[in-house]
């Protein structure tokens, strides 16, 4: 019988938009710092295998993975690197330690957004190079054609897209990381900046520096060490197709896989009743409305569960892979009843899914349990 | 260590310098021959692992993502794991994870790699992986810094270039056997010491090419490898350990990550004596005096005693212990990750006798392989048994 996995340390640094004072290795050691105190333990004496998550644009470096170990502790130990959101990570330490060869893992991810002069270009790398590359599609433009179809398809409107800005960038006025907390109202999204029909400025995540890391472990270690765990009850991950023009833009099918895997995994059966709150991917506002109908949430309209208590990266900033790990950071919170004015009342059972953005159609969600 | 884990199946492309083939043909050409050579379908692979070096050789930002599909990942769990050079053994840690998580049965690992792209040469791309404050401005490239550490491997234990040179006689020479092989040569030491020196020591026949290729092995849980094969080869033991980025800092003669890695490899595998234990080896050839390195690392042989067992012949293919049968990188190419993974595939071979004309003389049942990137700073081994 292979042992539970449970997630018995976080850290986080703020979320900001920009951070001149401290380099992506120092926002790495404080968040480190933080997630060991807090699961008490030492990564040089503790901690069996560690993971970091990035990707190698993004950082302006090839191999990222030569800067990672020392600032984690890491240094003479086995560390991999996931190419993936943080999300991936947490899945990759789930699997080895049911291996039951790890007792302890460490997944980092983190956000020098501010340093990238060209976040567009690089996305523009991210297209196929023979098909998509020539026809110079910036990736936002891409966004705007799959909302336009979204709110086609759907019957959603423009106004409902904002809603979930309005009322995830208020949330995070009661987190004290996040980077982008704000009082909006329709009136400012109908003078909000366009950017492609219909998508505007106010219905994009804007990015933000930050690191997380989040600690890991089986059972039997969580329950040594005496730290409250938050048990990982399900996990799943799904890629759907890479290429624009052979993908379903209307059905995020990659999600309801993803999702489906992870349910199987916590026994849930009944999505819609059970979570008591949900951590959903709202790169773009659409995103929230469109993964939580792939999700199974069904309608909102009854306030249950609560979605992206936390302000969701629209509030908190987009955090390149380390955006589904601050949202697992503020679930974590939740479930230990240490959210602060965040805390909700309820909060024993949650979702958290994560989304690597345009052009991909690469998820992950986690089911979560105090 | 959980539920064990076998290899049922395996298959490379053509290394070459220059491929046809996009780097999503390329995946889909070694997984299809991987499914092929054990009968299964991608219908029946639960989940996929990818391992591919950095994005700017392709020029291509989240590459994983671009090669999912060819990799067989549509609709799938899919992950890419990446530890510079050594990604290609390592490849086959993560998929180990994933069968022994219980997770699923079948998983399908998949390393491609398209250096032909960067263009004039890959060579070029390998200054962004330095330091951007303090190493990047001195515009190093890898052929300087590993001639800084094939200097100090010869300066520490007195050795002569040909010491080393025999190393790619014996790999080039190896390849000559390998249907696949980009750089079969067949060549002597003298052909070795007269090539152009690049960075002394280093010469350019010390050196494995710029190459292109994909490989795949398929992955199976002990029940249904049980179902797929009669041959079944266990994944005994997985290790992998990432030192410091300081290289300069650390001796360079001696690569203790290696070395960290192969503990954690042997301790899996129950290997105590990893001398007399292991038959067969592939370590990470990159250039000729990396396999001596290597094989230290690794614990096949004392320290700064590689140079003369391969000069004793106890290394060629019917010696006693032999070291990269395959011809390695030297001979076969060196498509980063996926040359890691051609050494996992060439054991998987070996051991199941199925290597043809490579076939070592001496009955073989348990191998290591093993592959090392980075800045000089990461071991990744597995260890192979039937």
């Amino acid at each position: 019988m292979t042992e539970r996995v449970a997630i018995i340390g976080i850290g986080a640094t703020q979320f900001r938009s920009i951070s001149p004072d401290v380099s992506y290795k120092e926002l790495m050691f404080e968040a480190a710092t933080k997630a060991c105190e807090d699961a008490g333990v030492n990564p040089r004496r503790d901690v069996d295998t560690f993971i970091t998550c990035s990707e190698d644009y993004n950082e302006g470096t090839s191999i990222t993975d030569e800067y990672v170990p020392d600032q984690l502790g890491a240094a003479m130990k086995p560390v991999q690197t996931i190419t993936g959101e943080g999300l991936h990570g947490i899945a990759a330490a789930f699997m080895m330690l049911r291996t039951g060869s790890f007792g302890i893992a460490m997944v980092e991810a983190f956000s020098k957004a501010s340093n990238v002069l060209t976040p567009d270009g690089i996305l523009a790398c991210a297209q196929d190079p023979v098909y998509v590359r020539p026809l110079e599609v910036n990736s936002l433009f891409i966004a705007g054609l799959e909302m336009n179809l979204f709110l086609h398809e759907s019957g959603v409107t423009p106004a409902d897209c904002a809603r979930v800005a309005i009322r995830n960038r208020a949330a995070a006025l009661k987190n004290p990381l996040a980077a982008w907390p704000a009082r909006l109202d329709l009136e400012d999204f109908a003078h909000a900046e366009p950017v492609a029909f219909p998508l505007t400025a106010l219905d994009i995540a804007r990015p933000a520096d930050g690191a997380v890391v989040v600690i890991l472990a089986t059972e039997s270690r969580a329950r040594s060490i005496g730290r409250k765990p938050v048990w990982v009850e399900g996990i799943g991950w799904c890629n759907g197709s890479p290429n624009l023009e052979t993908r379903d833009w209307a059905t995020p099918h990659y999600v309801t896989t993803a999702a489906d895997m992870a349910y199987r995994m916590a026994g849930v059966t009944d999505p819609g009743n059970a979570f008591d709150f949900c951590e959903i991917d709202d790169t773009y506002t659409y995103k929230e409305l469109q993964h939580a109908a792939a999700l199974g949430l069904g309608c909102r309209c009854s306030g249950r569960p609560v979605i992206n208590p936390s302000g969701g990266a629209l509030g908190m900033g987009h955090l390149h892979e380390a955006t589904g790990l601050a949202r697992l950071y503020w679930a974590v919170k939740q479930l230990r009843r240490e959210a602060g004015d965040l805390q909700l009342d309820k909060a024993d059972r949650c979702l958290v899914q994560a989304w690597r953005g345009v052009p991909t159609e690469s998820t992950v969600c986690t089911v979560l349990a105090a | 260590m959980g539920n064990r884990v076998a290899i049922v199946g395996a298959g490379m492309t053509k290394f070459v310098r220059r491929a046809q083939e996009t780097g999503k043909e390329l995946s889909f050409n070694a997984a299809r021959m991987a499914l092929d050579s054990c009968g299964l379908h991608l219908d029946q692979i639960e989940m996929v692992c990818l391992g591919t070096a950095p994005d700017t050789f392709d020029g291509v930002h989240m590459k994983g993502e671009y090669l999912s599909d060819g990799a067989g990942a549509f609709g799938k769990p899919y992950m890419r794991s990446f530890v510079g050079g050594g990604t290609g053994v390592f490849a086959v840690a993560q998929g180990w994870y994933h069968v022994a998580s219980g997770l699923c049965d079948l998983c399908l690992v998949v390393c491609e790699e398209k250096m032909s792209t960067f263009q004039p040469h890959a060579q070029a791309a390998f200054l962004t992986i330095f330091d951007h404050i303090t190493e990047r401005p001195l515009k190093p490239n890898l052929l300087w810094i590993f001639a800084l550490e094939m200097n100090r491997y010869m300066t520490t234990y007195g050795l002569r270039k040909e010491d080393i040179a025999r190393v790619a006689v014996k790999n080039k020479n190896n390849a000559l056997d390998h249907p696949a092989a980009q750089l079969a040569q067949a060549v002597t030491i003298e052909d070795i010491l007269q090539s152009e020196v690049l960075a002394w020591p280093v010469q350019r026949l010390d050196v494995s090419p710029v190459s292109d290729g994909a490989v795949a092995v398929v992955l199976a849980s002990e029940s249904v490898a049980r179902r797929v094969t009669n041959k079944p080869v266990w994944i005994e033991g997985v290790g992998w350990n990432l030192d410091t980025a300081y290289w300069t800092n650390r001796d360079l003669c001696y690569p203790r990550y290696v070395e960290e890695a192969a503990r954690m490899a042997y301790k899996m595998a129950g290997i105590t004596d990893p001398r007399h234990q292991i038959h067969i080896a592939e370590p990470y050839d990159p250039f000729d005096y990396k396999e001596l390195h290597h094989m230290e690392g690794l614990m096949l042989c004392g320290r700064g005693e590689a140079p003369q067992m391969t000069l004793d012949g106890i290394t060629s293919r019917d010696g006693e212990l032999p070291i990269c049968p395959s011809g390695g990188l030297l001979g076969v190419g060196n498509p980063i990750s996926a040359a890691g993974l051609m050494k996992i595939a060439e054991l998987f071979w070996q051991l199941r006798g199925e290597a043809g004309k490579r076939q070592v003389s001496r009955k073989v049942k348990r191998g290591v392989a093993q592959a090392w990137g980075d800045l000089m700073q990461v071991g990744t081994v597995v260890v192979l048994g039937i």
